[in-house]
């Protein structure tokens, strides 16, 4: 990891007022409209007792995810190939997979922040209590946030330009949105809609995350399917990503 | 003098068509060294071979005696490039590309100097996209030349610099070069090849058609000098024509052009004298590299 990369990248991260608003703000601001609404601040028995605002946490954690990783990260790293930039930077000691690292650690750190932010608002706000099992909590979010970016590789490496990045994010957005539980908890979904959806990377993290805030400890099978998902998005982005 | 860049036999293709058909040069330490070379000959194919930017799919490219392809890495420590394309993050200030840039190299050049000459000591908070084409032009040249490097490669050097800028840039290569520092050039200013340039390879559709000194690719193209004057009474075309090493003649609102070597000149004076033709405003000029290059990549009659 070169430091110097880190930071340049982390200041233009900074400079693009879109990335900063859906990244880190969105996710928070979509929980606090919602919360605002009386009847998302009551227990519903549907909830297993829980209250809407409660059931939106994780998904205002996920959306930060899925923002970062499907929109702003391919985004960023198709830009840099588009404009020679890693080409440029093929004539440095300095290796173009260092702008690629330091665009993980980036669009990793700040969703990162956006879901602990959702977090705090979520309790300070709203009440909603913070994770009963942070450990598996921390745990399936780290692995969340690795299948996201591990995504929007894939998403930059098949897009020649932004342009074709922009549409195969937004293509790939919605239904990872659904999986999340952004309309339907996942929880609520039927039986079968469940199981396809808990295969889905953010559908698996959307009932790790419900776990441990519940107090439970994530289910072997949902962290495996991020695991899985995790390494075979990474093997694809390996082989598939172009420097120029 | 040790070879510092080394280019055997050279071969590349796309699609099955060669682009570079077998170069071969070698650049010797300290000596700016430049390529010539119509639109598409192959220029930035071979530089960016010798970069490292793309595989050779035959011959042998040595930088500093090292493999720019398996040997990157160290090759990269000891060779700067401006690339005839290329773009920074358009929100990516001046000043933070430079110090980006000189962070990569273990002894970089001290930035305020190096861009004070290039002109954007006023322009360091200015974000690489809101540069005019001049002004990236020239933070290029900064990128090229921060690491200290001990080989540069500028692909087109100062297309779209304005001429007091031009001026300058080749004043700072030679300076760079008067360091020691080993240049290889791509240009398509005949000017700026005949002030910097040690040596010329001008390359031809993949291939080098010469390779000299500025002043021997003059001497060696046809029609080395030219002589041109208005004739007092008409000169017959057979008389011209019997002229020796004559390469081209020209007839134009009466004026006569022809281009040969000093021999010409000489029969030319003689003949006017016999013929008692009085040649008025008479100019014997010797050609320039543009007539040069002009001759020694001109289209074969098919
Ligand atoms: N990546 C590539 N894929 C396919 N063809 C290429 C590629 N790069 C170069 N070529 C072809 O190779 C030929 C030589 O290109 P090159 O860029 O080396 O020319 P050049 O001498 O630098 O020309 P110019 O003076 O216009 O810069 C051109 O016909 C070009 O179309
Ligand atoms: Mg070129």
């Amino acid at each position: 990891m070169n430091t110097a990369v880190l930071r340049t990248e982390f200041r233009l991260f900074c400079r693009e007022p879109g990335a900063v608003f859906w990244v880190f703000l969105f996710p928070t601001l979509l929980l606090v409209i919602l919360g605002s609404i009386p009847s998302f601040r009551e227990a519903d028995t549907s909830l297993g007792g829980l209250r809407p605002v409660d059931a939106y946490v994780p998904v205002a954690v996920l959306i930060a995810l899925i923002m970062a990783g499907v929109q702003t990260l391919p985004q960023a790293l198709t830009g840099h190939r588009e404009r020679g930039v890693l080409r440029r930077m093929r004539l440095t000691p300095v290796r173009p997979s260092a702008l690629l690292s330091a665009q993980m650690v980036v669009q990793g750190t700040v969703a990162l922040g956006s879901a602990l932010l959702a977090l705090l608002v979520g309790r300070l706000a709203f009440g909603v209590p913070l994770p009963r099992q942070p450990g598996g909590y921390l745990l399936a979010l780290l692995l969340a946030a690795a299948a996201a970016l591990a995504l929007g590789s894939v998403v930059s490496a098949l897009s020649r330009t932004t342009k074709i990045a922009g549409a195969i994010g937004s293509a790939v957005f919605f239904p990872m949105m659904f999986c999340a539980g952004v309309w339907i908890p996942v929880r609520e979904m039927p039986h079968a809609m469940a199981r396809v959806v808990q295969s889905t990377p953010f559908g698996a993290a959307a009932r790790a995350l419900d776990q441990a805030a519940a107090g439970h400890w994530p289910g072997w099978e949902q962290l495996g399917v991020l695991a899985a998902w995790t390494i075979l998005l990474t093997a694809g982005a390996a082989r598939w990503f172009r420097w120029e | 003098m040790p070879t510092v860049i080394e280019v055997t036999d050279l071969r590349k293709s796309y699609g099955g068509r060669a682009v570079v058909d077998g170069v071969s040069l070698a650049v010797e330490e300290g000596e700016i060294f430049g390529i010539l070379g119509p639109n598409g000959a192959g220029k930035t194919t071979t530089v960016e071979c010798v970069e490292g930017l793309r595989a050779p799919d035959g011959g042998r490219v040595r930088v500093t005696g090292l493999d720019p392809v398996a040997d990157h890495e160290k090759v990269s420590r000891v060779l700067g490039a401006q690339l005839q394309q290329s773009e920074l993050p358009p929100k990516l200030t001046v000043r933070e590309a430079l110090e980006l840039y000189a962070s990569f190299y273990p002894d970089p050049l001290d930035r305020a100097p190096l861009a004070e000459r290039l002109g954007l000591a006023g322009k360091l908070a200015t974000r690489f996209g809101k540069l005019s084409g001049g002004q990236r032009q020239r933070l290029f040249i900064a990128l090229a030349l921060i690491g200290n490097p001990r080989v540069v490669v500028l692909d087109e050097l100062t297309t779209g610099l304005d001429p007091r800028a031009r001026r300058d840039t080749w004043e700072l290569i030679e300076d760079v070069r008067d360091r020691g520092v080993t240049v290889l050039l791509v240009t398509h200013f005949m000017e700026e090849a005949q002030r910097l340039c040690d040596r010329i390879a001008v390359i031809d559709k993949g291939r080098v058609a010469a390779l000299d000194t500025p002043a021997g690719l003059i001497r060696r193209s046809a029609g080395a000098t030219v002589i041109s004057f208005t004739p007092s009474a008409p000169v017959a075309d057979h008389d011209l024509t019997a002229l020796p090493d004559l390469a081209s003649v020209e007839r134009k609102d009466g004026r006569i052009t022809l281009s040969g070597t000093d021999e010409t000149v000489n029969a030319v004076i003689t003949l006017l004298a016999r013929h008692r033709i009085t040649a008025h405003q008479l100019r014997v000029v010797d050609a320039t590299l543009d007539d040069a290059f002009l001759d020694l990549t001109k289209e074969e009659a098919a």
